[in-house]
């Protein structure tokens, strides 16, 4: 039994990164202009080379035309790395915050991070311009680490940082951030713009670029590997401070590391993506009730589950009602509620 | 009436010719927001021997047990155990030797039984790893130990108040831990699993574990323990052997109650009994003379 229960791990993991391969090809596939498997195999193999070795056995591949093989390379592509990545890092986030405050609604965006985002960006949006599609991202993430900046200050003002207070400081930043949100958009944003700034509000993956690749990708392997790697340090968290203070924990520092880890990864995820709910709350309370509560199996099946959740939810939302797209964040909702709600239900015997 | 030992000065030894092993704390105090929990604690607590810190409610014996544990360090005062300082030793090295079962420890997480008691090997793998073969055989006698093998593929969140006290206890043994330290373990449970935790307790000392053990019930006390530390207000009333401690003219003025010491007909142990305060002064029986 005990054999079976180590392997199955293992198994589960290959089958997930199996599933994300195969969801991140599905997802480069599906689409209105009708691209053949093999016109998507040609313009992959043209980008990564591998006429090099094709060449030589006769298998060279010609390129497609620009407009096709931009379709591939510059839209789909980007955007299918660019959802797994965020999708990855929001559902490893979310657990981790999930474990550092003992709270089952803690999610990444929980220290104020998704409003303080909002803020800059919309006042990007709002002021326009020339530059505001490259300040965006900046901005977003400067008005993140802003307000997590604000929400840790407040609760270490407070005395020791708790969970309680975490969660509160956070709520109370989120809240400011929220108001001031609502206040530009009430206040100066019309026509165009306001499409413009709900589409950011709702988050999407639809304006992914391969800079958004790079700095999601790069912050997900970094970032989000790290806080993989801490599944033993959140394990001793089970039963609370003290107990993984006894432990061995150097509880504090652990909860600082921890915090800013998180928020520096969601807030590079946000400026890329906006901010996409569900998938950093739901989505970990879903896979620990397949998995169980150890996080060094919760945390990478997270991130692979995290990942094709979001691959194929915004295949959906930019498919289903083609040429008009949805904005991701309601197509993870209606998605995954049911399936979680489906999991609740078939859990009920054991809690 | 009090009897309190002079501050430094040690307490009497149950076990003799074990003076060095064991637990020894110095004006340890701990104080929040200006105001003092503990106030200067000294007690020894040898190794091989089950002590109980006894006290009223709010006399600080959790915080006591958190400052030896190292959780809310001491903020004066020492704490030495085996020769070694415990406040300054590096937390993972300290929680090889010390364990701690605290009172009412909980989680909403699906945790198995057998998950949780393995947390206890934590501090004895490198950080990154995970739990060996080694470790899980540890895990197995620990629960065996605390009588809690039957639970171990339980989820901890359906288990009872009684059930969940032997796991948490099953984890600390899974620390394999030099100084055992509780904080009242047998609150929650039935007469019979009290004796079974009790007897756990004694089985542990019996190896030369240090155990300490905060206790709510004065007669689990002193039908169990070898020593008792008496605390109130932050401050060490009285400390010795049970029979010396549990006596009326020191239990009387502590807990505020009239209190009658019998001989248990069949261990010979201290029984006490009490009455309200009130009451005392109209005894039906005269008060055994200390």
């Amino acid at each position: 039994m005990s054999g079976a229960r180590r392997r199955g791990p293992v198994a589960a993991g290959i089958g997930l990164g199996g599933v994300l391969v195969a969801s991140l090809l599905a997802a480069v596939l599906i689409g209105p202009a009708d691209l053949s498997p093999a016109e998507v195999g040609r313009v992959l193999a043209t980008h990564l080379g591998l006429n090099l070795f094709l060449e030589p056995v006769g298998l060279g591949v010609e390129p497609l035309s620009a407009i096709r093989d931009g379709m591939v390379w510059q839209l789909r592509a980007p955007r299918a790395l660019t959802a797994a990545a965020v999708g990855a890092g929001l559902a490893v986030c979310g657990v981790v915050m999930q474990s550092l405050t003992r709270n089952p609604l803690a999610d990444p965006y929980l220290l104020g991070l998704s409003s303080g985002a909002s803020l800059g960006a919309v006042l990007v949006l709002v002021a326009g311009g020339a530059a505001a599609a490259t300040l965006l991202p900046v901005a977003a993430f400067g008005g993140a680490l802003l307000a997590l900046g604000a929400a840790l200050g407040l609760a270490g003002a407070l005395g020791q940082v708790t969970p309680t207070r975490t969660v509160l400081a956070g709520l109370a930043i989120s809240q400011l951030c929220s108001a001031a949100v609502s206040f530009v958009i009430f206040w100066s944003v019309k026509g165009d713009a306001f499409r413009e700034v709900m589409s950011w509000l709702m988050g999407s993956v639809g304006s992914a670029t391969w800079v958004s690749v790079a700095v999601t990708g790069i912050a997900t392997l970094l970032l989000g590997t790290g806080l993989m790697l801490c599944g033993s340090v959140l394990d001793a968290f089970t039963f609370g401070e003290s107990a993984a203070a006894a432990l061995g924990t150097d509880v504090q520092r652990v909860r600082w590391g921890l915090l800013v880890a998180v928020a520096v990864l969601t807030g590079a995820l946000v400026s890329q993506s906006g901010s996409i709910g569900f998938v950093g709350l739901i989505l970990p309370h879903a896979v620990r009730l397949v998995t169980g509560a150890r996080h060094r199996l919760l945390l990478p099946l997270s991130a692979l589950a995290g990942a094709s959740f979001l691959v194929w939810a915004d295949t959906i939302a930019r498919t289903v009602f083609a040429p008009r797209e949805l904005p991701v964040g309601i197509v993870t909702a209606a998605v995954g509620a049911p399936v979680f709600a489906f999991l609740l239900w078939k859990g009920r015997a054991r809690a | 009436m009090t009897r309190r030992p002079p501050s430094g000065a040690p307490a009497p030894q149950a076990g003799s010719g074990r003076n060095t092993a064991g637990l020894t704390a110095d004006r340890v105090s701990w104080g929040v927001d200006g105001r003092l929990i503990l106030d200067g604690v000294g007690l020894e607590a040898p190794a091989g021997a089950v002590t109980g810190l006894l006290g009223p409610n709010g006399s600080g014996k959790s915080t006591l047990l958190r400052a030896i544990a190292g959780i809310r360090p001491p903020q004066g005062g020492e704490v030495v155990f085996d020769g070694d300082d415990l406040p300054r030793m590096p937390r993972r090295t300290r929680a090889r030797a010390v364990a701690l079962v605290e009172q009412d420890a909980s989680t909403d997480l699906p945790v198995t039984v057998h998950d949780a008691v393995l947390l206890g090997r934590i501090p004895h793998r490198p950080l990154l790893a995970g739990a060996s073969e080694q470790d899980r055989g540890v895990a197995r006698r620990a629960l065996e130990r605390a009588g809690a093998t039957g639970l171990a593929d339980r989820e901890v969140t359906t288990l009872s108040g009684g059930e969940r006290q032997r796991v948490h206890l099953a984890r600390a043994l899974a620390q394999t831990p030099r100084l055992l330290l509780l904080d009242e373990p047998t609150n929650h449970l039935d007469i019979s699993a009290q004796l079974h935790t009790m007897r756990v307790l004694r089985l542990l000392a019996d190896d030369g574990v240090t155990v300490l053990s905060a206790l709510h019930d004065l007669n689990l006390a002193a039908a169990s323990c070898d020593r008792i530390v008496l605390i109130a207000d932050g401050r060490v009333v009285a400390a010795g052997p049970a029979q010396e401690v549990l006596v009326p003219e020191i239990i009387s003025p502590v807990y505020g109650v009239h209190c009658d010491v019998l001989t248990h007909p069949r261990t010979g142990r201290p029984v006490l009994s009490f009455a309200p305060a009130s009451a005392a002064s109209a005894p039906t029986q005269p008060v055994r003379p200390g």
